[in-house]
């Protein structure tokens, strides 16, 4: 499969991203220009970490409206996949692709650490390899990651299975003290209604080497060639259920 | 017509009356203002080096894995596969206590660009810093202000902040510490220098505009002492904007991938003048500014406000004729202004001029060749003598040892520094094999099975009793740290922070730094490649003690051979390679514990010292090692309890030995001793290679368990000791 991957200025992942895709998947991946105004036709377009337009006014705020977001925008409402990764996630709540907003860390400081997280769905395009309540260890590294919205938003996305991963203890306990930034409901990552487009806090790309800490990123990125083979098999699979004339 | 400058004027520019009586001869005439701001900043201390440019020639700058020795932006070691190790590290001491968070930020800043300036892709910065007691108000202002400012710069540019020392000493009080430390790669034959050449060649400005910020930093602020009105020099202090430091960045070293440049520097201190001076003085060329061209930020500045401001996130450089608008359309992708201000020129000057007239025309010689050496008087500081008088029958050995553990586990300088580093992008870059924690930094070299340690010591109570010694001890620490990860030592780069050198006892005290790193570091085969001369760091008569820190880079040829601290299995035996000696002065133990600073740093021979890193890195290459451990600051006790904080938790039993008193045994520092475990199969091997070095090797005990016993003396569970390690700065920060 084809990825793209979005260099704002100020994006710090981009290559952490490209080359985790590209030397450790072994999928293609090409980097995106922000002034763009086309995804160059890939199945999956990441928005990674960094601090885009050096995140002044508010995280994302600005790279929402650079050229690219356009085609993301195009790209998401086609049914594309798209991964926005902690500066990625905050530009698709600005964006709207995404709902709520991640605020400043409860703790007030920006926070590197590797945390646990439990995946809370597999029916999304990167935990599809995954099975739900499986823990990963995965880097966080961000000073706004706390993700908030109303109520009605929570209960919504609770409801369908939307949020995507959760932040837990070692046991997979979703509680108050595994939290690292005070994310409504341990929130580290969620999806939409169509399930293409997911924001995550935490780093795959800095999880896909047991060298570096840990390779449980590994599955993320995997995840997406088996959701776009299955929806690929489905298409072909279902004429064969229609009845023949 | 400019106004001709008066000895008032050059004193307002820090120049002596004898200095401005030099320029006068120089020139046959008198200085316009301008001209006089030039001089002040080329001849201050942090320019010039004037104080320490004699002393700095002892230092070792050779050696087959020199690739740039000291006189560019950084230096360069040669890491094998064609790659070369851009690294140096800076201060920044006196902006970062006027205005920490932006003092340390654009501490971060000058010395990224002082590595990519060179074409080299940072990919690691560590930091050492140091402040006064935390007893004291403002220390925990300080330390959140500067922790804050390393932060947000080295997260926002995207480099990982890997390592690093942080110190508490009463000697920091009026006058902290902040030095910034960045390593970069490039190919060997891609490292772009700073000499400017050819006349006719154009004179570019990259990246932000000018304003009118830090004007006199580096004359005023860096090269003097500090007093009572320290927060009124807030306006000298430049603020950074990481943001524009990382556009700048990506479009320096996509330009520096081409061939369309001679030379570039960063305007760092001194901003336009010493970037368009030095560059132009290495070269031996002379070089026009058109000053009206430059791009600012407001309207009114006048010439000496462009030529002294030291606005951040800008580069000088000089393109080859026609490249121009090339470079330009590099530049204009990352957004960013790329300007001719100037050209080369072959007749040796320095010319700015100002709307058509000459505001400057200086000779390059004499402002850099030229400018003032001094050899300051020096003599032995009298409380020296009597402060290395320890009479350990005086010093009375606690009852309850395990408590006396535990107290130096919680102490500021012992205890845990998460509460630091988890402020820091760690991963970026994704090379990070060992984070901070480890006894050095470990970050791979990308696509390759080698790695790099890096670290950066400095043990300043030992230079405060014997400024020799302690320079000795900083540069043998900082080697150990790289052995003990399984890394060979490579090169050094110093950030030597001394007090007013224009008192003897601070003189003598620089000289006989020097020495010691010159001694340790030519016995080591570590030469020194770039660094820094910080000196009046002194308040209101108050100096720091010696504080010479020590980068060194070592090199890993193998992660295979990468070692960690952390004990790794139940049964494992116990060793300690090295002597145990009755050493207690000058130890974070006496000090902690007893309340005294005194008596004469551990002993140390330097070829012992080798002969340890030896035996370690031969059993590293044969894999016989589990993990090992620098025994450092707070002596055996500590380094034991520190090899059970990571992993899962495993506990020690060892037993106590005999011959030296309980406490020099628990906590004394003797040097060259590195603690390892292994399995006991590989015992006898790893005896005979210690023995074939001829370095005292003693099994302690082993691992087991989950609590820390030594002997029948003390006996502590790991989980309560690590958890009061981990929370204690967050504590007494009140964070």
């Amino acid at each position: 499969m084809r990825w793209g991957v979005v260099i704002f200025p100020g994006s710090n992942d981009d290559r952490d991203t490209l080359r985790a895709i590209e030397q450790v998947v072994g999928d293609e991946a090409l980097p995106l220009w922000h002034k763009d105004r086309t995804v160059h036709g890939v199945d999956c377009v990441v928005l990674p970490g960094g601090f885009s337009y050096g995140d002044y006014l508010r995280c994302g705020a600005i790279a929402r409206f650079s050229p690219v977001m356009e085609a993301v925008s195009a790209h998401a409402r086609a049914g594309g996949l798209v991964l926005g990764i902690c500066n990625g996630f905050q530009i698709l709540c600005e964006a709207g692709l995404l709902p709520g907003a991640l605020v400043r860390n409860r703790g007030l400081r920006f926070l590197c650490d590797i945390v646990t997280v439990r995946v809370e769905t597999s029916e999304t395009p990167f935990t599809y390899g995954c099975k739900a309540g499986e823990l990963l260890q995965l880097p966080i590294k961000h000073g706004e990651g706390c993700w908030v919205a109303d109520d009605a938003t929570v209960a919504a996305l609770e409801a369908e299975h939307r949020i995507v991963l959760r932040y837990t203890d070692r046991l997979g306990r979703a509680t108050a003290a595994a939290n690292p930034n005070g994310s409504l409901a341990n929130v580290a990552g969620l999806c939409n209604a169509e399930r293409n487009v997911v924001g995550l806090m935490p780093h795959p790309e800095h999880a896909v080497e047991r060298l570096t800490g840990s390779e449980d990123g590994l599955r993320l990125f995997r995840s997406a060639r088996a959701w776009l083979g299955r929806a690929a098999a489905g298409a072909r699979r279902e004429p064969a259920l229609v009845p023949g004339p | 017509m400019a106004i001709a400058g008066t000895a008032a004027i050059a004193a307002e520019q820090g120049l002596t009356a004898e200095e401005y009586e030099r320029i006068r001869a120089l020139l046959g005439r008198e200085p316009s203002v301008e001209e006089l701001g030039v001089f002040g900043v080329m001849w201050s201390e942090h320019c010039s080096y004037k104080s320490s440019r004699l002393f700095l020639r002892q230092l070792p700058t050779t050696g087959p894995q020199v690739v740039q020795g000291p006189g560019e932006n950084a230096g360069a070691v040669d890491v094998g596969g064609g790659l070369a190790a851009v690294f140096k590290v800076e201060s920044h001491n006196h902006p970062s206590f006027v205005e920490p968070f932006q003092g340390a930020a654009t501490g971060v800043g000058g010395i990224l660009r002082d590595v990519f300036t060179m074409g080299a892709r940072p990919i690691a910065i560590l930091d050492s810093i140091r402040f006064g007691t935390l007893d004291q108000p403002r220390t925990a202002y300080l330390v959140k202000g500067v922790v804050g400012g390393i932060a947000h710069y080295g997260n926002c540019v995207g480099v990982p902040t890997v390592g690093g020392e942080l110190v508490f000493d009463p000697g920091y009080e009026r006058n902290i510490i902040v030095n910034a430390f960045t390593i970069g790669l490039v190919p060997a034959d891609r490292i772009v220098r700073a000499r400017a050449a050819g006349p006719g060649n154009p004179v570019m400005y990259v990246g932000s505009r000018t304003g009118r910020d830090g004007i006199h930093g580096a004359s005023l602020l860096a090269s003097a002492a500090l007093d009572a009105s320290a927060p009124d020099k807030r306006p000298a202090v430049q603020v950074g904007d990481p943001f524009a430091e990382k556009l700048l960045l990506e479009a320096c070293l996509a330009l520096l991938r081409t061939d369309h440049v001679v030379a570039i520097q960063d305007m760092g201190a001194a901003g336009l003048t010493s970037s368009a001076i030095e560059m132009a003085g290495r070269g031996g060329a002379g070089i026009v500014l058109d000053l009206d061209r430059v791009p600012l930020r407001e309207e009114g500045m006048t010439p000496y406000e462009i030529l002294l401001s030291e606005s951040q996130e800008r580069m000088l450089l000089v393109a080859r004729a026609g490249a121009e608008a090339a470079v330009a359309e590099i530049f204009a992708r990352w957004d960013l202004e790329a300007v001719v201000i100037g050209q080369i020129t072959g007749d040796g000057c320095f010319r700015a001029r100002w709307h058509g007239n000459e505001v400057c025309a200086l000779p390059v010689d004499a402002l850099t060749t030229e400018a003032p050496v001094y050899r300051r008087p020096a003599h032995e500081p009298e409380r020296l003598d009597e402060m290395q008088r320890l009479d350990l029958a005086t010093v009375p050995i606690p009852a309850d040892l395990g408590g006396t553990l535990l107290t130096m586990l919680e102490s500021p300088n012992l205890c845990s520094r998460e509460w630091v580093y988890r402020q820091y992008d760690q991963f970026v870059g994704g090379n990070t094999v060992l984070r901070p924690g480890g006894d050095a930094a470990v970050v791979r070299i990308e696509g390759t099975r080698r790695a790099l340690a890096l670290t950066l010591d400095c043990n300043q109570r030992y230079s405060q009793l014997d400024p020799y010694l302690g320079a000795v001890l900083s540069v043998v620490e900082a080697a150990r740290n790289c052995v003990a990860v399984g890394a060979r030592p490579l090169a050094v780069s110093d950030c030597l922070n001394y007090g007013n050198p224009e008192r003897p006892e601070v003189m003598w005290e620089f000289q006989h730094g020097i020495a010691g790193i010159r001694d340790a570091c030519l016995a080591l085969e570590t030469p020194v490649v770039s660094g820094n001369v910080s000196f009046y760091n002194e308040t209101e008569g108050r100096n720091i003690p010696p504080t010479p820190a020590i980068a060194m880079v070592g090199l890993l040829e193998d992660l295979d051979q990468l070692l960690t601290p952390w004990w790794k299995n139940e049964g494992d035996v116990i060793v300690l390679l090295g002597r145990t000696r009755e050493e207690l002065g000058g130890s974070e133990y006496l000090a902690v514990v007893h309340g005294q600073v005194r008596g004469t740093p551990p002993w140390i021979d330097l070829e012992a010292e080798r002969r340890l890193h030896q035996v370690v890195l031969t059993a590293a290459r044969e894999r016989l090692l589990r993990s090992a451990h620098d025994v450092g600051a707070g002596g055996l006790a500590v380094a034991l309890a520190e090899c059970a904080f990571g992993g899962v938790g495993l506990g020690v039993r060892v037993r106590l030995e005999e011959d030296v008193r309980v406490d020099a045994f628990l906590f004394g520092e003797s040097q060259s001793r590195i603690l390892v475990s292994l399995r006991r199969r590989h015992l006898r091997r790893f005896e005979e290679i210690a023995r074939r070095e001829g370095v005292p090797c003693t099994v302690l005990g082993e691992v087991r368990g989950h609590a820390i016993v030594i002997g029948d003396v003390i006996n502590l569970p790991v989980d309560d000791l690590r958890e009061r390690w981990r929370r204690a700065l967050e504590r007494s920060l009140g964070a």
